[in-house]
């Protein structure tokens, strides 16, 4: 089994924010991820696919074919998006690095084809990253 | 589905590589320049995993607040420009190696109260880390 990992980069701003909950509990839970007006990242994901590479190309996904998934399922959808409002996947829902990073492995787990996803790393910044391997709880 | 969230921690300390069980030439030996008797110091980098589902309320694993205050209390703040051979207890006897120091640390995080502790994994230097999950678990 060999693993190949692409990286790709987006810029996004989000907030968190959930109305069921008071504006003090909101505060006291999110802090100053709760400003109303939204703040940004520029988030780096890394994606891997497993597989025995092909006999006759030597690969275990065609990089070209994996850029254009994660470009229309990623950088299309997210890159410079406001992740609460612009991102129908987000709605309703509280955009932190870990709901971010299950609704990628959910975008893209089906488009992969030939090749297993085996792990969606989502870096908010350099120093916190959330790992999805699509496990069941 | 289950997620694994990692946050990374910094602390500056110094150490020094010397076994009480060892003589002093195979000390050095062993660990040569690390077993200089003043010691030296390194910036480490701590990666903390802990992993579990995610609440629908918050959309987190953990509350990174609780985390941070958690991890500063038990392992930054204690360790943080500090001769670790003599200010932190558990290396008074136990050589502080960061296989030692992985060990340490994932023995005083493993107790946070919301989220499963899932890992601990120290960078040295640039050139050297180590992880530790615990006995049972294989590094993924």
């Amino acid at each position: 089994m060999v693993y190949l990992t692409r990286k790709i980069e987006f810029s996004a701003s989000h907030l968190y924010h959930n109305p069921a909950m008071s504006a003090e509990e909101n505060r006291r839970i999110f802090g100053k991820c709760n400003n109303p007006h939204g703040h940004g990242h520029n988030y780096v994901l890394e994606v891997t696919v497993a597989g025995e590479p092909d006999k006759k190309t030597g690969m275990v996904i065609d990089l070209q074919v994996l850029k254009g998934i994660l470009q229309k399922e990623v950088i299309e959808r997210m890159d410079h998006r406001f992740l609460n409002y612009e991102v129908a996947e987000l709605q309703g829902k509280i955009p932190t690095t870990e709901t971010v990073a299950i609704t990628i492995w959910n975008l893209l787990a089906p488009r992969i084809s030939g090749a297993r996803l085996h792990r969606v790393r989502l870096y908010e910044t350099p120093d916190l990253f959330v790992d999805c391997f699509g496990e069941a709880l | 589905m289950k997620v694994h969230l990692t946050r990374r921690y910094h602390f500056s300390a110094s150490h020094r590589l010397y076994s009480t069980e060892l003589s002093e030439e195979e000390n050095r030996k062993l660990y040569g320049k690390c077993a200089n008797p003043y010691g030296h110091g390194h910036n480490y980098a701590v990666e903390v995993t802990v992993a579990g589902p995610v609440e629908p309320a918050t959309g987190m694993v953990a509350n990174l607040v609780e985390l941070d205050a958690f991890v500063a209390r038990e392992v930054v703040e204690p360790f943080d420009h500090k001769y670790l051979n003599e200010e932190v207890g558990e290396f008074r006897v136990a050589v502080p190696t960061t296989e030692n120091l992985c060990r340490e640390i994932y023995r005083r995080l493993k107790d946070f109260p919301t989220a499963r502790l899932a890992g601990v994994r120290i960078e040295e230097t640039a050139a050297n880390s180590f992880e530790y999950r615990g006995e049972t678990r294989e590094v993924q």
